[in-house]
C-alpha cells in the first residue's frame, strides 16, 4: 500500500525520530511511504483555544495537500481525532479527508492485521492510553496487541491509566497549576509500575509526561509507541 | 468574578482539600462504575434520557403551558419568574402574608443559583437549610463545592469540630452515625414548627403538574409535607412531558450520582391534596438566562442536566480544584458550560478553558451532553467576543506560519537558534515552571527527509 505520513507540526519539529520510526515499521512491513512536503498543521491547536476562523482555513489546507492520498498515517492519535471527528463540524466537505487518515497503531491492527511488526525492545515498559486516542480516536487496545507482540518488552499496567495527564495543548498554560497537579500524580503512576519506559500513541502527551519525569530527575523516560516498534 | 486559574491556585495549595477531594470523588467514581456495568442496556438508557430532554427543550414553549394548566387544575398558583429577583420576590412575598420569619429548606441549586436564602434574609426571614450537608455549610458560612455533595471538601473531624462549636450539646466524636443524629435533633424541632417549606425540583412533569423530587436523607420529603405552605422553585428547563419518561430518569439519575441503583427517597405531588399534606402550593417557573442559552443551537444541550454530578466526579480538574474555583453554584465540567451561557460569557470568560478536553465528562454523562464540543463553541465566542489581543495576535501568527510549508521551515529554524539563547519567553516560560523543555534536534523531520529521501 501507498502510504502518505501526516509527521504533524509538533512531531516534525521536536520529534523527527518519532516521524522516521514510523516510516520504518512501515516500510519494514512492505509498504511505500511518502511525505507530502506541503503539510504543516492540522489546526488542532486553533480550534482548540477557539480560533475557528483560522482552525478551518488549515483544516482546509491539510485537504488540499493530502487530496490524492489513498492513506494517510500520522503517529499523533489527537491530530488524527481532529481530522477525522472534529473537521467535518468545521465544514461539512471536509468530512471525506476524515475517512482516509489512521492513527498508526489502528492502521497497523484494523486495517493491516498485523500485531507482531517484528520489534524487539528490552525492558519494563507501561501504556498510557491518552484521552484523545481513548475517546475521539478510539484505537482500542491496538496499542497494546502491538506491545504485547515485541520480544523482550515487559508490559505493566499503569494504576489510574485513563486519566489526563494534563497537557491539553494550550490548557498545560493557561491553567498551569492544576495542568501540574495532574502531572505530578501521572507521573507518580508511572514510578509506582517500576517501569523504565511510558509510552503512548500521542507526542505531545509525551512530551509533557517527559518533562515532568525529566524535571523530576525520575528513573523513566518516554518515548513514542512508534520508535518502540522500530527497535 | 475571579479567574478559573487563580481560583484553582488556592484550592490546589490546600492538601487537606485536595485530600478530601480525591478519597470522595474516587470512591463515587467506583461506585458509579460499579452499578451502571451491571445495566445491559445502559447506552440505550442514555439516549433516551437525551432524547427525552432534547424534546423537551424543543417545545418548550408548549410543555410549559400545559404544565402551568396542569397546575392550576390541581390547585397550585403559577408564578412565571424572567430573573432572580422576580422570583425571590414570590418567596418572600408568600413568606410575608403568612407571617413566617423562618422557611425550611431542601437542598435546591436553583434556590442557590437566584440567591434565595440571602434575598430572604434582607427581608428578615431565615431560611434554614435541612439537607444535613448544607446545614454544615450554613452553619460554618461556607458555600456549596459540588452539586451533589455540597460539603465534598470537609471531612468528618471538620464537621464534629463545627457541631460542637454550634448544634450539639455534649461531647460528640466524629463516628458518622453519631454527627447525622446531632443534626437531626436539631432539626426535627424546627420542622414540626415550620409553616412554610421551599423545594427546588428535580423534575417537573407537563402532562400532569407533577412535581418529582428525589433524595438520600429524607429532609426534602418533610420540607414538603409538614408544613402548611410550600414553594416549589423550579427552572423551565426541568420538565419532562409525561410521568412515563421519569421511568428513564429515575434509572439514569441516581445510579449517575450516587452510585445507587434507586435512591432512598423519590417524592411526586401534584398540586394540592385535600387534608393531606401542604394545602397552598407555590410554583414558581424561573428563566433567569435559560431562554438565551435555549437560542445557541450548540449550546443549548447544556439545559439537557439533571444535575446528576457524574461528570464532577470524572473530571481531572475538579477532582484537584474542588468546586469553589468555578465561581457558581454549578461546578464542574457542566458548570464549565453552563454558568458562561446563564450570565454572558464575557463575565466567565476562564471558564470554557477550564479544562483539559479530556472527555470523560461526555463518557459518562446520563442525558450524553457532549461537553467537549459545547467547550469548544465556547471558546469560539469567548475569542470573538472578549478575547485577549496579544493572544489573537499569537494565534493569526501561528496561522499565518502554518499557511506556507517554507514559512513553517524557517520558523523551525528560528526555534532552534532561539532555543540556543536558553532563554523561555511567554507560555514556554510558563510551562518551564513545573516541566522541562524538549531540546530542539538539529535537524527537523523535512530537514531529513529532504536529505535523504527527496
Amino acid at each position: 500500500m501507498r502510504i502518505a505520513l501526516f509527521v504533524t507540526c509538533l512531531g516534525d519539529t521536536l520529534y523527527p525520530q518519532t516521524g522516521r520510526a514510523t516510516l520504518e515499521v512501515l516500510e519494514r512491513l512492505g509498504h511505500e511511504v511518502v511525505f507530502p512536503p506541503d503539510q504543516t498543521c492540522c489546526g488542532q491547536m486553533h480550534l482548540n483555544s477557539g480560533y475557528r476562523r483560522e482552525a478551518r482555513a488549515l483544516a482546509k489546507r491539510f485537504a488540499h495537500v493530502f487530496a490524492d492520498c489513498e492513506a494517510i498515517v500520522s503517529p499523533s492519535s489527537s491530530c488524527v481525532g481532529m481530522v477525522r471527528e472534529l473537521y467535518p463540524e468545521l465544514d461539512e466537505s471536509l468530512r471525506e479527508v476524515g475517512t482516509r487518515v489512521f492513527e498508526l497503531s489502528e492502521l497497523l491492527v484494523r486495517r493491516l492485521g498485523v500485531e507482531d511488526v517484528g520489534a524487539s525492545f528490552d525492558g519494563r515498559v507501561t501504556y498510557h492510553p491518552t484521552c484523545h486516542s481513548l475517546r475521539v480516536t478510539r484505537v482500542g487496545d491496538a496499542p497494546l496487541r502491538l506491545l504485547r507482540a515485541v520480544r523482550g518488552l515487559e508490559l505493566v499496567e499503569l494504576p489510574a491509566a485513563e486519566e489526563c495527564c494534563g497537557f491539553g495543548g494550550t490548557f498545560s498554560v493557561k491553567n498551569a497549576d492544576t495542568s501540574s497537579a495532574m502531572l505530578a500524580d501521572k507521573c507518580a503512576h508511572i514510578l509506582e509500575t517500576g517501569a523504565s519506559v511510558c509510552t503512548a500513541v500521542d507526542g505531545s502527551c509525551l512530551m509533557h509526561i517527559g518533562g515532568g519525569l525529566s524535571r523530576m530527575g525520575a528513573p523513566a523516560r518516554t518515548l513514542h509507541l512508534a520508535e518502540i516498534l522500530a527497535s | 468574578m475571579t479567574s478559573f486559574p487563580e481560583a484553582a491556585r488556592v484550592a490546589l495549595a490546600n492538601p487537606q482539600l485536595r485530600a478530601n477531594l480525591a478519597n470522595a470523588t474516587t470512591t463515587i467514581r467506583a461506585k458509579r462504575a460499579r452499578v451502571v456495568d451491571e445495566v445491559p442496556d445502559w447506552e440505550e438508557l442514555r439516549e433516551a434520557g437525551r432524547a427525552i430532554k432534547a424534546n423537551t427543550l424543543a417545545r418548550l414553549d408548549e410543555y410549559l403551558v400545559r404544565f402551568e394548566e396542569a397546575l392550576l387544575a390541581a390547585g397550585a398558583e403559577v408564578h412565571w419568574a424572567r430573573d432572580a429577583a422576580e422570583a425571590n420576590a414570590v418567596v418572600a412575598e408568600v413568606a410575608r402574608a403568612h407571617g413566617v420569619t423562618e422557611v425550611v429548606k431542601m437542598k435546591s441549586l436553583t434556590t442557590d443559583e437566584i440567591g434565595l436564602n440571602e434575598a430572604l434574609a434582607a427581608e428578615g426571614i431565615h431560611a434554614l437549610e435541612t439537607d444535613f450537608a448544607e446545614l454544615i455549610l450554613q452553619l460554618d458560612g461556607d458555600w456549596p463545592s459540588h452539586i451533589l455533595v455540597p460539603a465534598i471538601h470537609r471531612n468528618r473531624r471538620e464537621i464534629r469540630d463545627l457541631f460542637a462549636r454550634t448544634i450539639a450539646s455534649g461531647g460528640l466524636s466524629d463516628d458518622p452515625r453519631e454527627l447525622a443524629e446531632a443534626s437531626r435533633v436539631y432539626l426535627r424541632e424546627r420542622f414540626l414548627e415550620a409553616r412554610l417549606g421551599v423545594s427546588g425540583a428535580n423534575f417537573g412533569v407537563a402532562e400532569t403538574g407533577t412535581i418529582c423530587i428525589v433524595e438520600s436523607e429524607g429532609n426534602g420529603r418533610m420540607c414538603t409535607t409538614l408544613p402548611p405552605v410550600l414553594v416549589s422553585v423550579i427552572g423551565i428547563e426541568k420538565l419532562v412531558p409525561t410521568l412515563a419518561d421519569l421511568e428513564v430518569m429515575l434509572q439514569l439519575l441516581p445510579r449517575s450520582s450516587t452510585g445507587e441503583r434507586m435512591n432512598p427517597y423519590t417524592s411526586l405531588w401534584t398540586g394540592v391534596a385535600a387534608d393531606d399534606g401542604p394545602q397552598e402550593l407555590h410554583v414558581v417557573l424561573l428563566d433567569a438566562g435559560r431562554t438565551n442559552v435555549l437560542r445557541d443551537e450548540v449550546g443549548r444541550q447544556a439545559l439537557q442536566c439533571i444535575r446528576c454530578s457524574a461528570c464532577l466526579n470524572v473530571c481531572p480538574v475538579y477532582s484537584r480544584t474542588g468546586g469553589h474555583a468555578y465561581g457558581s453554584v454549578y461546578p464542574g465540567p457542566i458548570g464549565a458550560i453552563l454558568t458562561p451561557q446563564l450570565i454572558g460569557v464575557e463575565n466567565a470568560k476562564s471558564l470554557p478553558y477550564a479544562s483539559s478536553l479530556c472527555g470523560a465528562c461526555y463518557e459518562v454523562c446520563p442525558v450524553k451532553i457532549d461537553i467537549p464540543t459545547v467547550l469548544l463553541h465556547l471558546r469560539g465566542q469567548v475569542v470573538e467576543q472578549a478575547g485577549s489581543r496579544s493572544e489573537r495576535l499569537a494565534m493569526r501568527a501561528a496561522g499565518w506560519i502554518f499557511g506556507s510549508a517554507r514559512r513553517f521551515a524557517l520558523a523551525q529554524r528560528l526555534g532552534r537558534i532561539a532555543q540556543r539563547t536558553g532563554i523561555a519567553v511567554g507560555p514556554l516560560r510558563t510551562w518551564a515552571k513545573t516541566r522541562d523543555l524538549p531540546p530542539v534536534p538539529s535537524a527537523s523531520f523535512r530537514d531529513w527527509w529532504k536529505r535523504e529521501r527527496a
